[in-house]
């Protein structure tokens, strides 16, 4: 059921990134180059999906728990430290220069485009490697 | 190079995530981010993890494939990207968006819909360097 349901969801995911034009770099980099070639279709998916998500939220976590597992799991983390601005503005230009983001090359890679595999492949690595890292030698920043 | 302007299927589509974000939220509880999906897919604790983690990535990647079937046309990509810079912009939001602790859909969708300030100032941040990036390849280098 779990499974089957995530699926689905995921399905669902896709073709919103799909249909949107976010898994297209072309459109994604037009969104921000808004003294050239300018394409603002990019703020019409962030709206239609915050708002949907700020009213998805405050149906469902008004509940006491999911459907499917026991508790909500929700980041517990405040802290405003310098590795979530540096990671943020690391992936910020990654994504200005390739126009992928991670949402948008999952979807991609059922177009069966072989750049998007390459894309892929570093961006995971780039995951892996991180995550490695940061639990071996930096260790995750404590919240005080 | 110009894309169409296509306000009403950007919002569709939008909604479409949104859907998902709430949907995921109401059967496992979980924020739909893509960077915590995937990290966790190989980091996952045990083959429970592991399982949903691996549906919603096999969801997001039929989904294009499951669109060409029923429209009989591949949706568009256009990559104006070389290899070398697909491979190092690759590596750049791999690591940023672990540091970062998420990307668009993470902080930009379900962490905004929450009211986070770290998704918020994480958000503000990476949509600032991209723009800066896409100034300065486009009409500083003239890529």
């Amino acid at each position: 059921m779990r499974i089957v349901a995530s699926y689905l969801i995921g399905l669902v995911f896709g073709t919103g990134l799909t249909i949107s034009g976010m898994i297209n770099p072309a459109k994604v980099l037009n969104f921000f180059d808004i003294f050239g070639t300018w394409d603002p279709s990019l703020a019409f998916v962030m709206g239609g999906a915050l708002l949907t998500t700020l009213v998805g939220y405050r149906l469902v976590l008004g509940r006491s728990g999911p459907l499917l597992e026991t508790k909500f799991r929700l980041p517990t983390l405040k802290v405003i430290n310098g590795r979530l601005v540096f990671g943020a503005a690391l992936f910020g230009i990654g994504w200005g220069i390739t126009g992928f983001c991670p949402g948008g090359s999952i979807p991609a890679l059922g177009t069966g485009r072989y750049e998007v595999a390459i894309f892929t492949a570093a961006l995971i690595v780039g995951m892996i490697l991180t995550n490695l890292l940061l639990g071996q030698v930096l260790r995750p920043a404590k919240s005080s | 190079m110009e894309t169409a302007f296509t306000p009403i299927s950007a919002a569709f589509g939008g909604v479409l995530i949104g859907l998902a974000a709430t949907l995921l939220m109401l059967t496992l509880g979980r924020i739909a981010g893509v960077t915590g999906i995937l990290v966790g897919l190989f980091f996952a604790s045990d083959l429970r993890d592991w399982a949903w983690r691996a549906a919603v990535v096999a969801g997001l990647i039929t989904a294009p494939v499951l669109i060409t079937l029923a429209t009989s046309q591949t949706p568009v990509v256009t990559i104006p990207v070389s290899s070398p810079a697909l491979i190092g912009g690759g590596l750049m939001v791999g690591a940023g968006v672990v540091l970062g602790s998420g990307c668009t859909s993470g902080h930009g969708v379900c962490g905004l819909a929450r009211f986070s300030l770290r998704s918020l100032v994480a958000t503000f941040t990476f949509m600032i360097s991209a723009a800066v990036t896409v100034a300065i390849v486009r009409h500083v280098l003239g890529g």
